[in-house]
């Protein structure tokens, strides 16, 4: 696993590679992208109860999916792990209802408007908080978390089976993401 | 933008997230989403968590030619354009109405509906409500949402405006006043048939799937 202590710069290094993917359409980057994410993404849906083929059929819809929407990735509102990670369990989610979940219209920044890096790095430390907190808990406890999240239990069983607070590492995130957008909708509009 | 009052409860938001909300509320709850800065950002805040778990897990190999596959047909294939938002309807709605405006049809007294779909997730419907007119007194069976995307209307849990929804149930018993103004056209979504209250709309519901 990767370390993300947050350093001095604003993006973390596989946001860089799928602002890459996006602004200039780089295939290295998107094959460093593919490197890391898509054996997660693979292990994520085994752990769901896909079998191994059907897992990998997903994962490289996924990647493709990656290539294609990038131009809608804002580094203002999601990290490339979240984003990627919204995109793998959206795809799961349609294989299983008879109609596609409908799903938010994009938001569309002005071309002109340059990336606030404070927001950007403030997006990086809210991940790492929630990264220490949890690596803070138990082995134990940690692997619950993440069995349950595999299995796509709603957080809110998450945190019964656990007895952890995470509604308030939740909550905490919640409230620092708010702050944010409130920051981005005074520039955007 | 308006400030936005009422929004999606957190269970609702939890099902539609899993992808466990039947479609009629799906649609009205990806409807706001794209009107809600508010709800999206609580929805955003949990793929943080998402994003986190997902980088904790031990990764499991791919075959070795599926990388080499992926890269092969990143120029193949064309992605569809989604049906996109035309005037006050957001993206999620028009895709529901297949890209078509509204067809509205009359249902007395200058109300007008469009029923999206009706089936047994339930149904979703267009109103079109003129100023100072009222949706027919009725209960509930089950859930109904109902969204803003014009003007207003008033009861008596409150005023409700562009992007607003109102959550009722069964123990809702409400009657929807469109605002002086503009006509109030909203989105509703229900999981099961409105037990209207007079004679009439009674009648009428078979007809036009209330
Ligand atoms: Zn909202
Ligand atoms: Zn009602």
């Amino acid at each position: 696993m990767e370390q993300d202590g947050v350093t001095d710069s604003p993006t973390d290094p596989m946001t860089e590679a799928l602002l890459a993917v996006r602004d200039r359409r780089d295939r290295d980057a998107f094959a460093r992208l593919f490197d890391h994410f898509a054996p997660r993404l693979k292990a994520m849906l085994l752990g769901s109860g896909l079998r191994d083929g059907s897992a990998e059929d997903i994962v490289q819809d996924v990647m493709l999916a990656v290539w294609h929407k990038a131009g809608q990735f804002d580094p203002h509102r999601a990290q490339a792990a979240s984003w990627i990670y919204r995109i793998a369990r959206n795809r799961k989610i349609d294989l299983a209802r008879r109609k596609p979940l409908p799903l938010p219209e994009t938001i569309e920044e002005p071309p002109d408007l340059e990336p606030d890096a404070e927001q950007i790095l403030a997006l990086r430390q809210e991940a790492a908080l929630l990264r220490e907190a949890l690596t803070n808990l138990s082995s134990e406890q940690r692997t619950t978390i993440q069995k349950a999240f595999v299995e796509d239990l709603p957080y809110s069983q998450i945190s019964q089976m656990t007895g952890l607070p995470l509604g308030t590492v939740k909550s905490r995130i919640r409230l620092g993401l708010d702050r944010l957008r409130h920051e981005l909708r005074g520039l955007n509009r | 933008m308006t400030q936005i009052a009422y929004h999606i409860s957190d269970d609702l938001l939890d099902a539609y997230k899993l992808g466990s909300l039947p479609h009629p509320f799906a649609v009205v709850v990806a409807t706001h989403l794209s009107l809600c800065d508010t709800c999206r950002a609580r929805l955003e805040a949990e793929d943080v968590l998402g994003g986190v778990m997902l980088e904790s897990l031990e990764g499991v190999a791919l075959s070795a030619d599926a990388r080499a596959q992926v890269m092969a047909a990143l120029d193949r294939s064309a992605p569809l354009r989604p049906v996109g938002p035309s005037g006050i309807f957001p993206a999620p709605l028009m895709q529901a109405l297949d890209g078509q405006p509204p067809r509205w049809r009359m249902l007395g007294g200058g109300i007008r509906q469009q029923v999206i779909s009706a089936d047994k997730e339930g149904s979703l419907r267009l109103l079109y409500i003129p100023p100072g007119k009222a949706v027919p007194e009725h209960g509930h069976g089950g859930l109904e949402l109902t969204l803003v995307l014009q003007g207003s209307f008033s009861d008596s849990a409150g005023r409700f405006k562009r992007g607003d929804v109102e959550t009722a149930d069964a123990a809702t018993d409400h009657q929807p006043v469109a605002d002086p103004g503009q006509p109030c056209i909203c989105l509703a979504a229900t999981d099961a048939t409105l037990r209207f209250r007079s004679f009439l709309p009674r009648l009428l519901q078979p007809l036009f799937r209330i």
